[in-house]
């Protein structure tokens, strides 16, 4: 090498540029496609579904007897108590899961090693067997379909999800809060409730309502256990309830040509109630990155 | 000002660091500093009394057979190159490496008399008497109040906790510069502060011992500086233990100082006490040659 030589790429360097060029090409396309998915999906149902949605749409109950005309607000109503109340199963259920997991099962431990496979061939469940189940669990013996059903389902789909979310939170609150409680002569189940559970708040929140997220749109499980011949608004969980997806399942299978527009309508509904949530979730993220000065 | 100090004043270090100068006149080791040592530390009674302690990480032995007494409401610094175990040491005083896979001590440990290690024995109650500082400040991400708070709060010391915290943040000198500012986050604190705050945090409970795992080694020399002049008046009230990779930190702070080698005999390497005496005898006469290298630079 001749060090005098002017500072040109010279041997390999310039396929080695021409390389690296190519994969930060490749790599920007690839986010490019996917970002562009995501706003085409986006787009289409709000151009299709903003000619559904008016007041009437949003606050008024389907006709009585099906056919056109009529919105969907029992639905949107069913959706959020169906989904709040399989929150309410599943989130204190899977947190204590990753307290479990992290703060009590070694990473060595067998236990903790056979309850994260457990947890992911949970997670891979499909939707529809965790229906069937459900209905044999609640739905037969009751002789009643009901929203109640539909929550045990999503319950048990979001259970592997918020277990698995919270548990990589908590393996992210530093070990060194840990060392301190335990230097201070404080049992650590206290700090567990006060230091690393406040710690990681924002993070598990964050998993829980991308768990929602999944859950809410999830239609096969309603299908099988939460049909009732009603279409009014109710608050009754014990009772059949109308839900989102069922809407859209049903408006788009209906022989009425307005029903397609309304099953977009009730599509955007549900899309927007997902973005909300997964907005609020960030929000709370990077307020707990904060708090956690990382 | 003489001439040639004002030929430097444009480098003049800005107030607020000022006693880094004082530090690097402190005294080197040879020939050995005047240490404020306590020559009554040999009468006193004895906090920890550490009986053939032997530690072990799996089939990996760690501390050799360790012998030594330490005395009340003195500075006891434990000294030596990286990996001869006195981290392992001050941990095992307090059953910090309970947690640690493999761990497995022999011997005993008594203090006050009783075993620290035995079967009754329960190493919540144990650290409840014995706090702990580590090298890298670790405050709670919560407010300064709060940090310092935490540990009376939950262990029902509720009764006048204002009070209380001033009393603990006073005793880390660290009042002054957080009083306004009490309910903001303490990770918006200088790390010289923050390890001030976990000092702090771990007098608020009144302890009965304080070990020091290397409190100063992640901090600037002012910060440095801070933290061993608050030693001097900590050990008033507390019996301190400090691990200290920094010889000149050990004789500046310590009544008493144990050196701890590596032992290579037989192709293991094991931490073992070499020598144990006052910090000005192993400064300045220490009977072991090894101690001798060590405190004079010739090795670690």
């Amino acid at each position: 090498m001749d060090p005098a030589a002017p500072l040109a790429p010279s041997g390999n360097l310039r396929r080695r540029m021409l390389v690296s060029r190519l994969v930060t090409i490749s790599a920007t396309l690839a986010a490019v496609v996917a970002v562009a998915a995501l706003a085409i999906v986006t787009y289409g149902v709000a151009s299709r579904g903003a000619a559904a949605i008016s007041l009437n749409f949003l606050l008024n109950d389907p006709p009585a007897f099906g056919g056109p005309g009529g919105g969907i607000a029992s639905a949107i109503v069913g959706t959020v108590i169906i989904v709040a109340a399989a929150t309410v199963i599943a989130a204190p259920l899977g947190i204590v899961i990753a307290i479990y997991l992290v703060e009590f099962a070694g990473p060595s431990s067998r236990a903790g090693a056979l309850l994260r496979l457990a947890l992911d061939l949970m997670q891979g469940i499909p939707a529809i067997v965790v229906g069937i189940f459900v209905l044999g669990l609640i739905v037969i013996p009751e002789h009643q379909e009901s929203g109640f059903a539909a929550s045990v389902a999503l319950a048990i789909i979001m259970l592997p999800l918020i277990a698995r979310a919270s548990q990589e939170v908590l393996r992210t609150v530093p070990g060194s809060l840990r060392e301190a409680a335990d230097a201070l002569g404080v049992d650590r189940w206290r700090a567990i409730l006060t230091v690393i559970l406040p710690t990681a708040l924002g993070g598990i929140v964050t998993g829980t309502i991308l768990a929602v997220a999944r859950a809410a749109g999830e239609t096969a499980p309603l299908i099988i256990l939460d049909t009732g011949f009603t279409s009014a608004t109710t608050v009754n969980l014990f009772k059949p309830m109308p839900n989102i997806p069922e809407s859209i399942f049903n408006a788009a299978e209906a022989a009425d040509p307005t029903g397609f527009t309304r099953a977009w309508g009730a599509a955007l509904v549900l899309l927007v109630l997902i973005l909300a949530a997964n907005v609020g979730a960030r929000v709370l993220l990077a307020r707990s990155r904060r708090r956690m000065g990382l | 000002m003489s001439l040639r100090e004002s030929g430097l004043e444009g480098d003049e270090p800005p107030r607020h660091i000022r006693p880094r100068v004082r530090i690097q006149s402190a005294p080197a080791p040879t020939p050995p500093p005047q240490i404020g040592g306590d020559r009554q530390a040999v009468q006193r009674a004895a906090v920890f009394d550490i009986r053939d302690m032997t530690v072990d990480y799996g089939a990996k032995r760690a501390l050799d057979g360790t012998t030594l007494t330490i005395s009340r409401n003195v500075v006891t610094a434990v000294i030596g190159p990286s990996g001869c175990g006195k981290s392992t040491f001050l941990r095992s005083l307090n059953r910090m490496n309970d947690s640690i896979p493999g761990f497995s001590l022999g011997g005993q440990v008594l203090y006050h008399g009783h075993d620290i290690y035995a079967r009754a024995t329960n190493r919540v109650e144990v650290r409840r008497r014995i706090g702990m500082v580590f090298q890298k400040p670790n405050p709670f991400p919560k407010s300064i109040f709060d940090n310092v708070a935490w540990a009376p709060r939950n262990l029902g010391l509720r009764h006048d906790l204002d009070a209380r915290v001033e009393r603990a943040l006073r005793g880390a000198a660290l009042w002054d510069e957080v009083k306004d500012r009490l309910r903001s986050s303490a990770l918006g604190l200088s790390g010289g502060q923050q390890q001030r705050l976990c000092i702090a945090r771990a007098i608020a409970v009144e302890p009965d011992v304080l070990l020091l795992d290397e409190p100063a080694s992640a901090l600037d020399p002012v910060a440095t500086a801070s933290i061993e002049d608050l030693m001097h008046d900590l050990k008033l009230l507390y019996t301190i233990v400090i691990v200290t990779h920094n010889m000149q930190q050990a004789a500046r702070v310590a009544d008493r100082t144990a050196f701890f080698s590596l032992d290579t005999t037989g192709g293991r390497r094991v931490g073992t006490l070499v020598e144990y005496d006052d910090t000005e005898v192993i400064f300045r006469s220490p009977k072991d040659s090894r101690t001798r290298d060590y405190v004079t630079g010739r090795f670690g």
